[in-house]
């Protein structure tokens, strides 16, 4: 209970941040100003300026957005493929399930990061070749957990009363299967979410991901390096960022089934 | 014990193909002509023809498929354009560092998790399995190259104790190690603890101390060694996970790995280096994996009749 209240301000806080970044933001994020560099945070700057000056807050503020639109993005293309996949392997069995987990098993060999530095090494490095690698990092996770339980399900007597009854597939799915997972996808979700984010910020990190002059977590962690024992603040305050928001997706979907 | 290795391997050989197609469309196939991706918009007509033979372009994508499988199994992995080198020569100078920093790693990670996670799951209400609880979750959140960033900062920079990148012999590990250590000893010991918890509550647990075992047997003997059982085959999962980390912390502290090799590849587009490099990390993975399946199937006979 205690974890998915904290789980909650965290993340609320994020979302509030998130949505006043669409409206406002104290300076625009590109915006060079020389003289101000490496600015110490002070009533002006919250988080102090980088090495051209720019507001570390209100790149913090942007590119917090571009990483949480990334991640819901990605994970939610990975979920309802992962479920569409799971479903039928789950439910038809036989060889479509044998084929399906055996493609899934190659799928899962290769994590998000490698599948994102694959596509960029063909397509230009950037947010669509992220997305895509998470999303199709993601199937298999939520292809094996549907499965699973759909396993697990089918055999249930309500199951088969309602397949006694003439319906369709379709429809137990819809009413009897997907409600009873619900729960586990949920977990399954915010989990994947907190990965999302932290490989989305490694990758802009290593540069295949956002690129400059947009602003990113990962990205800020890239430019601020060079600099990090003359303003430390420039690497302390995007971790810090990423870390809070992977917490707080972590602490939601761990404490999602214990807090019932 | 003979069809459970005979499904392993079959699966094994299996997901090898797929995810070695998979990894030859999207670099041969999708996007077109990786001869032109590598000369980029500057590369004359004449480079442009020789590299295409050279890299088999002129073939059919299927004859290619197989004529570079075939000789990637003979050892013949092809040459870097980045670095006109053979691919087999990079990987043969790379490899060690990166295995050696996996290994110390995940090394490092059981040896700290297994303690603290039977403490976990044994006392979860006290205040050190609170703390050590609470520890794990941001261990488990923080972006590794952050903790890379800081670790150098604190360790390099201001106490000057250990050097900031770059491979000088063993002291060069310590802080590449501790990082890539760290969101890994927080897994591997939620997942004891999770293991050990589900075990105390069998009956078994309360028959031991019932009869008057002590208590140092009945967690080591009794329930550690069921709870991790279950949960190998979730550590299992990890390699990849590892690998992914080994990229990022090599990138950090300016080692000369496997996982730099890739990135330096990438960056440069230079395709057989990329092709070679992800076959061989899928490869490992897998075999990794494969295994740690027969391991399990080994030390647990429930396994193979599944």
């Amino acid at each position: 209970m205690v974890m998915r209240r904290w789980g909650t301000v965290i993340l609320g806080l994020v979302f509030l941040l998130t949505v006043l970044s669409f409206f406002y933001t104290p300076y625009r994020p590109e915006q060079i100003q020389i003289s101000r560099r490496l600015q110490p945070p002070s009533r002006l700057h919250f988080f102090g300026t980088d090495h051209l000056g720019r507001d570390i807050f209100s790149r913090l503020l942007v590119g917090g957005r571009v990483s949480l639109l990334i991640g819901v993005g990605a994970v939610l293309l990975g979920a309802v493929g992962g479920i569409v996949l799971g479903m039928a392997a789950g439910f038809v069995g036989n060889f479509v399930d044998e084929l399906v987990m055996r493609v899934s098993d190659g799928m899962q060999s290769l994590p998000s990061i490698l599948l994102a530095l694959l596509f960029a090494t063909v397509w230009q490095p950037g947010p669509v070749v992220i997305l895509w690698a998470i999303a199709v990092g993601n199937i298999p996770i939520f292809l094996r957990l549907t499965r699973n339980q759909v396993l697990s399900i089918k055999k249930r007597p309500y199951v088969e009363a309602a397949q006694a009854l003439g319906n369709g597939s379709g429809g137990i799915i819809w009413r009897h299967i997907l409600p009873n997972i619900k729960d586990a996808l949920i977990v399954q979700f915010s989990v994947s979410l907190a990965g999302a984010i932290l490989a989305e910020s490694s990758l802009s990190y290593l540069g295949v991901g956002i690129q400059p002059p947009h602003p990113s977590w990962g990205g800020m962690l890239r430019e601020a390096q060079a600099y990090a024992s003359m303003a430390p603040w420039l690497v302390v305050v995007p971790g810090l960022a990423i870390g809070l928001t992977v917490i707080g997706f972590n602490l939601l979907g761990s404490g999602w089934t214990n807090g019932r | 014990m003979k069809r459970y290795l005979g499904q392993k391997l079959i699966s094994f050989v299996l997901t090898i193909v797929i995810a070695n197609l998979a990894a030859f469309l999207i670099l041969n196939v999708l996007p077109g002509d990786p001869a032109l991706l590598m000369l980029g918009t500057e590369g004359s007509a004449e480079a442009y023809a020789r590299l295409r033979s050279e890299l088999n372009l002129d073939q059919p994508p299927l004859v290619r498929y197989f004529t570079w499988l075939f000789q990637f199994f003979r050892g013949q992995w092809g040459v870097s354009v980045r670095y006109s080198m053979p691919v087999r020569e990079l990987v043969a100078s790379a490899f060690p560092l990166s295995l050696t920093l996996a290994v110390l790693a995940v090394g490092t990670a059981v040896v700290i998790a297994v303690p603290t996670g039977m403490f976990m799951a044994v006392r979860p209400r006290s205040p050190l399995g609170r703390l050590f609880s609470w520890f794990t979750q941001v261990g488990m959140a923080l972006p590794q190259f952050w903790v890379g960033l800081l670790l150098i900062q604190v360790f390099a920079v201001q106490l000057g104790l250990l050097p900031a990148g770059g491979n000088m012999g063993w002291v060069s590990f310590i802080l590449p190690v501790a990082t890539l250590a760290l969101p890994r000893t927080s897994i591997f010991s939620r997942m004891v603890k999770t293991g050990m918890a589900q075990t105390l509550q069998q009956d078994y647990i309360r028959t031991a101390f019932a009869k008057g075992l002590p208590a140092r047997v009945v967690y080591f003997k009794h329930s550690l060694r069921n709870g991790s059982l279950a949960l190998a085959t979730i550590a299992g999962l990890q390699f990849s996970q590892l690998f992914a980390g080994t990229i990022v912390v090599e990138h950090v502290f300016g080692l000369p790995g496997l996982g730099r090799l890739l990135l330096t590849g990438v960056l440069a587009r230079d395709v057989p280096l990329v092709q070679a490099l992800i076959m061989l990390v899928v490869l490992m993975i897998l075999l990794f994996n494969l295994l740690f399946d027969l391991a399990l199937g080994l030390l647990d006979p429930r396994l193979r009749y599944e």
